[in-house]
């Protein structure tokens, strides 16, 4: 009996300490990708920028000079078609879509935006004077 | 008239009430009266507003699965309930005037809303209230309009804004609507909450009427 009590605390001790070492030296992976210890700064917030940029290629979707944070685009509603739609621009002082986006995919003329135009920020995306997130040698084709 | 060989009939319950109460009193002076009167009414004063009050709290609108499941959560996010400044406009600060006479016409109001929760559940499931969207957000969009989006301004004023501190398209277009008399609602429409299919068109219709 003494014996048996012996042997179970032994090899309870002895599983504790093999557990410990097998944590020890599997390797924590945090979520945010550093050390616990280690700072990790928060990003730098870059906003829009006033003026309009200049188009970098011919077929470039404009870019939006102004936030569209919250804005809803989605089955029920299109927020940016309020002032760019042709029924509301004029009245908005907003660029109008261009007529291309109201032609659908077998060339008919529509009142309404075609549907494969409705998620303006597929193409379209807001303006920010920013570094670039990656390293680019792109080169405009237009003079400037 | 306790006389029971009287000729008079006695009165009714209701009569003899009536009678009672407009008896003058008896055995209690009118110091006594004026001072429980006083008392009382402000014990049923205080009670009463704090009951209003009660009701006027996010946490009382969000008990309702209602709002909790479709609007409130539409909220979350939103710049009125998310914002650099730590400043929250909650349900009441935007759904219930604060003036004390159009506020209890609004509450009598909202007892419509206990009648669809309660007896026709025309909400009661995320269809039913995507189906019912439109019509509920243009009756809140047309009091906005009735009354100069009299919530908003509660806290946002045109003449304490600094148009140079906006956005440029902000400031062109509010300096517009200062100009031509617009309200808030005219241009801010579902900035809180989902807008339903054809809410422009809707808006429009409604704005066309004042």
């Amino acid at each position: 009996m003494k014996k048996n009590a012996l042997i179970s605390a032994l090899t309870a001790s002895a599983l504790f300490a093999a557990g410990i070492a097998f944590a020890q030296s599997a390797p924590v992976q945090s979520l945010r990708g550093a050390q616990i210890d280690e700072h990790v700064g928060v990003e730098d917030v870059f906003h829009q920028d006033k003026q309009r940029f200049t188009r970098s290629y011919r077929q470039q979707p404009p870019l939006i000079p102004h936030t569209i944070e919250q804005y809803q685009i989605d089955l029920k509603a299109n927020r940016c078609l309020s002032c760019h739609d042709w029924t509301n621009a004029g009245e908005r002082n907003a660029p109008t879509l261009s007529m291309t986006h109201y032609m659908d995919r077998n060339g008919n003329q529509l009142d309404r935006v075609a549907g494969t135009r409705w998620f303006c920020n597929q193409c379209h995306v807001p303006q920010a004077d920013a570094p670039a997130l990656v390293e680019n040698d792109f080169k405009s084709s237009s003079s400037n | 008239m306790t006389n029971s060989n009287s000729q008079v009939p006695r009165p009714g319950f209701f009569r003899r009430l009536w009678n009672w109460f407009w008896t003058p009193t008896g055995a209690v002076s009118l110091g006594m009266l004026l001072i429980v009167g006083f008392v009382s009414g402000v014990g049923f004063w205080g009670g009463f507003h704090w009951a209003l009050e009660a009701t006027n709290t996010e946490k009382f609108c969000i008990s309702c699965h209602e709002m909790e499941n479709n609007v409130y959560a539409e909220y979350q996010g939103t710049v009125h309930q998310n914002n650099s400044s730590g400043v929250r406009a909650t349900c009441p600060d935007c759904h219930v005037p604060k003036d004390w006479g159009p506020k209890m016409i609004r509450k009598i109001q909202a007892s419509k809303e206990l009648y669809g929760k309660f007896v026709t559940k025309s909400v009661s499931t995320p269809e039913k209230f995507e189906d019912h969207r439109l019509v509920m957000a243009s009756r809140e969009w047309k009091r906005m309009k009735r009354t100069d989006s009299k919530e908003c301004r509660n806290c946002h004023n045109f003449e304490y804004m600094d148009f140079t501190q906006q956005e440029n398209r902000a400031a062109q277009n509010h300096q517009k609507a200062l100009d031509e008399g617009k309200t808030c609602i005219d241009c801010h429409q579902g900035i809180a909450h989902e807008l339903p299919e054809g809410y422009l068109e809707a808006y429009k219709e409604i704005a066309a009427q004042f």
